[in-house]
Order: C-alpha cells, then structure tokens, then sequence
C-alpha cells in the first residue's frame, strides 16, 4: 500500500473573479512519478504553485504527510522546485547556484560545513553528469546544461517531493527525448516523489505513473497512461491525449452501439437502453477493408504521409474520420472499415461531447495552428498568476 | 549595410566636434595659462589652481558640492532600489501611472522645480520652524535625482526572470534573503548607474540649487556664477576644468559598463541560440 505524501482538499483558485481551480481533489503518493497535463491555462502550473507554497489558495487546504501546511511559507515546505526556463542565479557560478539551498540550510541546529557542502554539491553534479562545470558561469552554459544545474540545484537540498513546472519547454526535440529518460533514471535513483506539469501528452504518456488530466481548473480524470489513453473519460480527454475520432453514438443494449444507423458491437455496458453516447474511435483500430466487407463505406479526402504510416481522412456521410494505415488508398477512392469490438471505446455525454474529434477542418498544418493558440492564452493565464 | 563616410561626412563631423568641444578646450588651455589674460598664451602654469586650493570660498562650495552629490546620491539610489522593485511588483494597471508621473519631473523645467521646492521648504519652514540651508538642499537634489534612479533600475528588473524570487524561497530564503542575495546582486549593474548619474548630476545642477540653498550654502556652480557676476577671474577657468574633467570621467565609466554589459547580454544570447 503506497503511503500518501500530499493531499489537496477541495482547492479552488480564482484571480480577479476568474476562477482558475475549481474544487480541486488530489492526492499524490510518495515516491510517485505524477503528471499534471493540460494545455494552458488548465490550472496545472496554478495547482503547482500551491504546492510549492508560491500561490496561496483561494479556498481549500494542502495537507503534506497528514499535515495541514496552508500557512506554511515555500522555505519552510520539504518541497523543491525545478522552474520553467531554469530561473538561475546569473550572478553566481555553477558550483554556487547548486550550494545556495544548502548554505541557508541548518542540520540539528547548525549550519553545514564547507567541506560537508562541497561534498554533496560534487556528488549532485555527478548525478546530473554536470562535474567540472562548478567554476563555469551559468550564462555561459547550453539550454540542457542549464537546465540540469537547475534540477541539481533543487535536488540537492533532499526534499521529499520535487515539483517541475515544464522544464523541457524550452529543449529542442531530440535533447527533450533525452532528458526525459534523464529525469526518469534520476526519479528512479532518487526515489523522490516527482510532480511533473507538462502540456505535452507524449511526455506524459512516457514518464509518468499517475497522469492528471486537466481543463478549465478541474481535473478531468486521473490514471495510469493506460488508463487515459485506452478509457478516455470524456471527449476533451480523448481529444487531448492522441488522436481520436470522436461521434454520436446510441447504446442499445450491453455490448451493442449504433453508429450511423449501423450496429456495432463493443465491450462496454453499464449503460440504460437507447441511451445517446460519445463514441470514441482511434485512428490505429480502424482497419481499411474492401467496400463488400467494410461495415461503413466512406470516401478518402485527404492523405498526409507521416513516416511510419498514412494520415488519411475518410468521409462518412459528412463526418471527416482521422484513420491511421500503412496501406495507401488514393484521394477519391471507396473504402469499406472493419472496427473490433475492444477498437470502440464509449463515454457517456458531458460538457465537452460535440466539441472534439471531428476532423472535418483537417489540414496538414493542423498541429501546428492548435499549438500556436496555445500559447497566447498561456502567457496571460500565467501573468495573472504572477501579478496576484 | 553601413557606408564608410567620404570626404565631406568626415569634415562635418569634425566641424560639429570642433564646435561643441572648442569652448571647453580652450577653457582648460587658458586655465594653464601663466596670466590673467584670456586671448593672449603667455606660458603654462598651475597658479590658478594654486589658487583655486587657497580660496577658502571655493574650497567650502567645493565640499558642499562633493557632501551634497555623495549624501543625495547614496539615500536616492536607496530610496529608488526600493521603489523600483516596489513598482515592479504593482500590478501593470497600476505601474503604468506611476511610471508616467515618476517621468514627468525629469521633463519638467528645472525652474518650476526649484521655485516650487522653494515656496514649499520656505512654506513649511515658517510653520515647523527651519530655514533654507543645507538640509532644503539635500532634500531638493534626493527630489530630482529618485525618478532617474528608478529610470536606471526598471529594466533590470524587468530583465529579471520572474521566479526568480521564488526559486531563492523555494531553497530556503526569506523574502528578505532573497531581496538581499538575489534581486539586488541581479540588479546591482543598474543600481550603481544610477548611482553615478544620480552623483553626476547632483554635482551638475545649479538652477534648482540655487533656489533651495538659501543665503548662507554655496554650491560650486551656485559659487562660479556669483564670481563671474563680479568679475571672471582664470580661476573659474580651473574650476570649470576639474568640473568637466570629473563629469567626463564619470560619464566614460558609465559607457564602459554598459557596452561590457551588452556584450556579456549578447554573449549569453548567442549560447542560447546555439542549442535551440
């Protein structure tokens, strides 16, 4: 039975009357690899913050090991952070920067000794792979080695839990990979609880042991990778980790769904009769048949050539299908679909059913543009949070 | 693409430096020179800085002015380090105004200034009882040099990473601590421009001085300008020459900091870049 570390107890969050968090339920246990995931302005860095002590909620309590800490300053917290785009001491060193937590700190009343520093501040930069960088100034280091210095920096000081507030942000793609395996090994050795905040769900997907979902202040599910990748609670997160196709659907009995007026069998029950569903359909289970076997026939619009496999969008009766295959199909031509039962994945409606999973406005450029308006609504969320 | 300057740019470059900088030269040559005569070169001597050093009217306007630019000096970067980062922390809303009326006196004429600190010293004067001296001085040169300090600060901070405070928290400080081994070495290139142009000026000013001084402080602008009313003697020469020469000097370590400071910004840039 893993030991619970912290637990957030009904906290909300609002800045100028626009609520943040909204009744946020979470506990995190110890030595947990735990991502909080969203795009911005889910309240993913906000609930980090309050952990961390820099924010104070606007209601609700944080308890760590049992304790309730609402009124515990951040120097006090047994909690380290590691923070988006580094925030190193630019006026010292290497070695400095990594020592500042511990010259501050006392062990049985008294402070440690220089030898006593020198030695473990070594044997973190060891740990990063960063030895020999101690005398070298921090703004003369790569990103990654920034980036490194600023987990030593936390790290040194043996706090029981580790917050990290996007730190591969500001990586390029292959040094990302790399720390991502870095920071896993690193948690691993350590066995330090990690709460990482990312709105990268490949990064999440990958490290993590528990993943947090979140949108608009509220937690949209939490789980295993597994678990969220293969039982999405609800469209926004099937949207939003991977790929999904995401239609109208009427449960009929246990094990029966009717989709487009055709029945189709699946693995979920527990529904009432007749009842209207969100159907969720991942691109990777749907296999390409002739149009004789295929339990729908649509027409292919679109086809992007991603490597590994074909992105190609179907049209069925006016709704746009991602679907994902090795065989290529031209523009133009018919195809049948075959979906196993354990490829149909049902979710009852809620406030984001209609919203997603329509890839009727596809284009090659799709990520992209979803990226970029991303962005600026981040920038603002989070200036609301440093300006309060 | 910037073209190297041809004949004509390079004389009227020379023109204009001739122009604005003849006055002064001719200034320190004559404060050389061996006689009273300012048109005639009869020889190179130290006399009128000899005595310049003997004339205790001098001296005393001298040490006011050095006590004044220190004081003012050291107590308006203090005053401005902690009102600038105050600033910084206020809500954009707020920090626009207060920005824009920490402005307005630096474009205000120095007149208005001083006439209006003097009817103001001069109004509480009778009521609490002090009259204009050193102290209405002091006062009056903290007054325009606080906005130019805050003025050198401000962008430092807004370089600043911004958790940077928290980051100093999270690791054990105190809002104290962090303010002190973190903020204000961060801060501090702008911290001590601002010092110097704070000192540069104070030494510099006469208008508003000579409104807050009253009858019985001199600075030494306010003491070459009674001078030159009764006669102009070579001594102001000297004078003049020592005042130039420290303001000059001042200004040529200001530049200095600051161009090794853009390289380093630029430098730091450049490794960045190199990896994303």
């Amino acid at each position: 039975m893993p030991k619970e570390l912290i637990r957030l107890l009904d906290c909300s969050m609002a800045f100028d009357g626009e609520v943040v968090l909204n009744n946020l339920n979470l506990y995190i246990n110890d030595k947990e690899f735990l991502t909080l995931l969203g795009p911005s302005g889910c309240g993913k860095t906000t609930t980090l913050r309050i952990i961390g002590g820099f924010q104070r909620q606007s209601s609700g309590d944080v308890f760590f090991d049992g304790v309730r800490i609402n009124d515990v300053p951040p120097h006090k917290r047994m909690v380290n952070t590691v923070f988006q785009k580094y925030a190193l001491f630019t006026h010292l060193n290497v070695f400095e920067n990594v020592a500042f937590g511990l010259k501050l700190k006392r062990e049985e009343g008294k402070k440690l000794s220089k030898n006593e520093i020198t030695s473990r501040v070594s044997e973190m930069l060891d740990i990063v792979s960063l030895n020999g960088f101690e005398k070298r100034d921090v703004s003369s280091l790569s990103g990654g080695q920034q980036q490194r210095v600023a987990i030593a920096r936390a790290l040194v000081n043996q706090p029981k839990v580790l917050l990290l507030d996007e730190p591969l942000g500001a990586l390029d793609m292959r040094l990302r990979k790399d720390m991502q395996n870095e920071l896993k090994r690193i948690q691993q050795a350590t066995g330090i609880t990690f709460v990482y905040v990312t709105h990268d769900q490949e990064e999440a997907l990958a490290m993590s042991d528990t993943v947090v979902v979140m949108e608009k202040g509220v937690i949209q599910q939490i789980g295993t990778p597994e678990d969220i990748y293969n039982e999405p609670k609800n469209a926004f997160v099937a949207d939003f980790i991977g790929e999904s196709n995401i239609v109208d659907g009427c449960m009929h009995s246990d094990g029966v769904v009717e989709i487009f007026g055709r029945k189709f069998a699946c693995l979920d029950r527990g529904f009432a009769p007749m009842e209207p569903v969100d159907v969720v359909i991942r691109p990777e289970d749907v296999d390409i048949v002739d149009v004789k076997d295929g339990m729908l026939t649509g027409t292919v619009t679109n086809i992007t050539f991603k490597g590994m496999l074909y992105d190609i969008i179907v049209d069925f009766k006016g709704f746009k299908w991602l679907i994902q295959t090795t065989d290529l199909s031209p523009v133009g031509s018919k195809i049948g679909i075959k979906i196993d039962p354990d490829g149909i994945h049902i979710m009852k409606k809620g406030e984001f059913s209609g919203m997603f999973g329509d890839y009727s406005s596809y284009s090659a450029e799709y990520d992209d543009i979803s990226d970029v308006e991303y962005e600026p609504d981040g920038a603002d969320s989070e200036a609301a949070a440093y300006e309060t | 693409m910037t073209k190297k300057p041809g004949f004509f740019g390079r004389f009227y470059i020379a023109f204009i430096l001739f122009f604005l900088y003849a006055p002064i030269f001719v200034l320190i040559v004559f404060s050389f020179n061996s006689t009273r005569s300012r048109s005639v070169w009869s020889g190179f001597s130290l006399d009128w800085y000899r005595q310049l050093f003997s004339n205790s009217a001098i001296l005393d306007a001298f040490y006011t002015t050095i006590a004044i630019a220190l004081l003012s000096a050291i107590i308006a970067t203090a005053a401005g380090t902690f009102a600038a980062v105050g600033f910084h922390h206020t809500r954009r809303k707020f920090r626009t105004p207060l920005m824009q009326v920490n402005n307005i006196p630096m474009m205000n004429a120095d007149i208005v200034t001083g006439v209006s600190l003097c009817l103001l010293f001069v109004a509480l004067g009778s009521a609490l009882r002090f009259r204009l001296g050193f102290g209405t001085l002091l006062i009056a040169h903290i007054t325009f040099n606080i906005p130019y300090v805050i003025l050198c600060i401000m962008p430092k901070l807004r370089q600043l990473d911004r958790n940077l405070v928290d980051a100093a928290c999270d690791l054990g400080c105190t809002w104290m601590q962090a303010f002190r081994k973190v903020i204000l070495p961060e801060i501090r290139p702008g911290i001590i421009n601002g010092l110097i142009i704070a000192f540069t000026l104070s030494i510099d000013d006469f208008v508003i001085s000579y409104f807050t001084a009253g009858g019985n402080v001199m600075t030494l602008p306010m003491q070459i300008f009674a001078m030159t009313r009764r006669r102009v003697s070579p001594e102001i020469n000297a004078l003049s020459s020592i005042l130039f020469m420290s303001v000059l000097t001042l200004l040529i370590i200001l530049n200095v900091r600051e161009i090794k400071h853009e390289d380093k910004m630029k430098k730091r840039a450049d490794n960045l870049k190199e990896v994303n």
